[in-house]
């Protein structure tokens, strides 16, 4: 069975980053940024992948990581998931660095390419994935047709994509990067429900491209980036849910109506221990995914569609109640609860929503459907 | 952890345990007298001090132990027939009994020599444990018992009981409560079937008419009833959601076997059902899981409430959709006649059965709304509803 408490190691990391979430991403900062015309938070990147030199987590040692993994990487997802973060650490770090990693496990990567693996180690620059955000890993589709090299094709609601420096964009022939700022590449910000992450609509015209990885070792590497993501998508829902508990609780403790704590009242309590309940379960569904994709284990799909068919709908209930919680506070733009709402709503299509992963689980686990 | 728990490490047991069934060869020996053997050389319960049938070893070796013995085809004490002794006498007594006590019940409790059962409901007293009438009565050096307690499985087959009486109506509900051990044989101990909506009659009534215990089978000070009990609670919890399951190796297989052998069954909107509970299946069994690491790494976390609640709720989804499923052949019931049952067992009984006896689980051992209030109280610090029986004495509170 796999280990689903946090090692010292890793409770050493999650201390660390939560603290400097604390002093770096409180609530009113990511709700005094989300309007401006900033893709994401540089300055806190800057501090999470360059100084604290947490980018580079899903490197494995054989291409020069530093011996960490996807466990350690759910720590810091659960983190940034908890402040919020608007960071494109899932698309970069995690996505297209798995993405990258794959590319590189079947064939040596040229200098370019090594380049480009190494600067989204140190957090130099960010890549995206260029598919819509929804994308689950079992349906990885191409989005692009190349004609000399050039690629033309149009991907609706891409995720961490707008502040990108390089695009990974799975098209006819093969798996390219682009360079985002490249001739032929527009990008058209969406006013997207979720204000931490926000999308974006990418057009290609002919962009100029690099062969990354053909036919089915370029299908092989954006399944392997997508699964990396869905499974550590589980973790930031985790760390969505933990705030929206946490801070109901706090609420519902200090808010006093008819001479009492409104949180002294079952109707409220019962909610509470029922999210407390989803909660529990989400943290050990989440883990075991990120266990599952550390040891490449052969249950990693299973793990990964499970947690995401359970992972997207606690966190979803816990910002709901957040939000009915606090009343009429939690209907303000001034209270961060509904970034935290927009973020778990957004998070539940990511990767494809719950009912995908509970048909792939179908297939999965043979449980056909009706006229199988 | 200290170091004599360090020097238990699986390897060392099970080279102790091959030592002990060196020197004991269970395929001749009296069943009996090789589980007393296996106490005396402190491989019952390792966690359990030197001389009480342990080693003062870490709990999560265990299973070590159990499975050496196991895989040697040596016989056990029948765990689930002796499982109120076990997890929730056994703690006690070990927590707040005498020497005199431990030594003296211990033993056979482990053996299964001695079968336990809990006398604390009672008709008036379910949630509300606190408030129960049973009295306790001193009368020189016994005390004399009346009242009537329900929902006591294994009474019918028990030796002895742990019993939650009330020594002092003058005081508020939880300071008058006293623990004892109550010989089930003793004169004015009535044990009545009571028959439950499956038709079994797993459970009993124990009405207790001027029962003598002496003094000597008191379980801590008197009047230090509530706290003690809550040793026994605690533990009555961690057995409930406690065991350790493979994948769809609970409910979740039954149906999900059906459902791959009966294609002429499905639906969408049950196959809809069907995978939202393997979905809670399996995060209930992580959790479960999860909840054992930490209990073996010394933390034990309050997920123990959490699987409880969960497996209560999943079992009647479960076994509701199994029902529905088979549609009429899932109302076909093997038999109604009362069954002296002493253990419940979901997988070999009917689906009419499951979905009844499932309803249970949600009522036994903390209902679920008891459950979220102590998840609200406990874990997530929310404040208690105002209460009206703190401060009263017992005698005055409306009844």
């Amino acid at each position: 069975m796999k280990h689903l408490l946090d090692t010292p190691l890793e409770a050493d990391l999650r201390a660390g980053v939560r603290a400097m979430l604390a002093d770096r991403c409180p609530p009113q900062r990511v709700l005094a940024r989300v309007e401006s015309d900033e893709a994401y938070d540089r300055e806190l990147w800057h501090t999470l992948a360059v100084e604290m030199g947490l980018a580079g987590l899903l490197i494995p040692e054989r291409h020069g990581g530093a011996g960490a993994g996807p466990r350690e990487a759910a720590v810091v997802c659960e983190e940034l998931g908890r402040a919020v973060a608007p960071v494109p650490y899932l698309g970069s770090a995690v996505v297209a660095t798995a993405v990258l990693v794959a590319v590189h496990d079947e064939a040596p990567l040229d200098a370019e390419d090594a380049a480009l693996l190494r600067d989204l180690a140190a957090g130099t620059r960010v890549a995206a994935l260029a598919v819509p955000y929804s994308m689950p890993p079992f349906s990885a589709g191409v989005v692009a047709s190349v004609t000399d090299g050039s690629l033309t094709g149009t991907v609706r609601g891409v995720a961490d994509a707008l502040g990108a420096d390089v695009l990974l964009v799975p098209a006819a022939d093969g798996l390219y990067a682009v360079d985002a700022g490249s001739p032929g590449v527009e990008r058209v910000g969406v006013a997207s429900l979720d204000l931490t992450r926000p999308l974006c609509d990418l057009v290609l015209r002919d962009a100029p491209g690099l062969l990354l990885a053909r036919g089915p070792a370029a299908a092989a590497a954006v399944t392997a980036g997508l699964t990396a993501g869905a499974a550590l998508l589980a973790a930031e829902q985790v760390g969505l849910a933990q705030w929206c508990l946490d801070s109901t609780v706090e609420y519902v403790r200090g808010r006093y109506q008819f001479g009492r704590p409104v949180g002294s009242f079952q109707a409220l309590k019962h909610r509470l221990a029922d999210v407390w309940v989803g909660l529990a379960q989400a943290r050990a569904v989440a883990g075991y995914a990120a266990a599952c994709l550390a040891d490449n284990d052969p249950d990693t799909p299973v793990a990964v569609a499970l947690a995401q068919a359970h992972c997207a709908g606690v966190a979803v209930t816990a910002a709901e109640e957040c939000v009915q919680m606090h009343g009429g506070i939690g209907f303000t733009w001034e209270y961060p609860a509904h970034l935290y709402l927009k973020r778990a709503k957004a998070d539940a299509i990511g990767f494809g929503t719950a009912d995908r992963h509970r048909a792939a689980l179908a297939e999965l686990v043979d449980l056909p459907g009706a006229g199988r | 952890m200290s170091r004599e728990g360090q020097q238990y490490d699986a390897a060392g047991l099970r080279a102790r345990v091959a030592e002990f069934l060196a020197r004991h060869d269970h395929t001749t020996m009296d069943r009996v007298e090789f589980l007393r053997a296996r106490y005396d050389a402190g491989l019952a319960w390792i966690h359990f001090p030197v001389g009480l049938g342990g080693l003062g070893a870490p709990r999560a070796l265990q299973s070590v132990v159990d499975e050496a013995f196991a895989v040697a085809g040596a016989p056990d004490n029948e765990p689930r027939r002796i499982g109120i002794g076990l997890g929730m006498a056994a703690p006690t007594i070990l927590r707040h009994g005498t020497d005199e006590q431990r030594r003296r019940f211990l033993r056979p409790l482990w053996t299964g020599e001695e079968v336990w059962c809990q006398l604390f409901s009672e008709p008036n007293a379910g949630s509300d444990l606190a408030a129960l009438a049973t009295r306790a009565v001193r009368d020189g050096d016994d005390w004399v018992i009346n009242g009537q307690k329900v929902w006591t499985s294994q009474a019918h087959l028990a030796r002895w009981a742990i019993l939650l009486a009330r020594t002092d109506p003058d005081v508020p509900k939880h300071r008058g409560l006293t623990y004892f051990i109550c010989d089930m044989t003793a004169p004015g101990v009535q044990v009545r079937p009571l028959r439950q909506i499956t038709g079994d009659a797993e459970f009993n009534e124990v009405f207790l008419t001027d029962v003598r215990l002496p003094d000597s089978l008191r379980l801590g000070a008197v009047g230090d009833g509530w706290r003690v009990a809550q040793t026994t609670l605690m533990n009555e919890r961690v057995a409930i959601g406690g065991a350790a399951l493979p994948r769809e190796g609970g409910m979740i297989g039954i149906l999900a076997r059906t459902w791959r052998e009966r294609p002429d069954l499905r639906t969408p909107g049950l196959h809809d059902e069907l995978l939202r509970l393997w979905v809670a299946a399996e995060a209930v069994r992580l959790t479960g899981e999860r909840l054992r690491q930490q209990l073996a790494a010394g933390q034990p976390g309050p997920e123990g409430s959490a699987v409880k609640l969960s497996f209560a709720t999943l079992n009647q989804r479960l076994s509701a959709l199994e029902v529905e499923l088979l549609g009429v052949e899932g109302l076909r019931h093997d038999d109604w006649t009362m069954r002296r049952s002493s253990t419940v067992d979901f997988l070999e009984r009917t689906p009419v059965y499951r979905y009844l006896r499932a309803k249970g689980n949600s009522i036994e051992g903390g209902t679920s709304e008891i459950l979220r209030n102590i998840i609200a109280e406990r874990v997530l610090g929310l404040p208690r509803e105002p209460r009206s029986d703190v401060d009263v004495a017992w005698k005055d509170l409306p009844k």
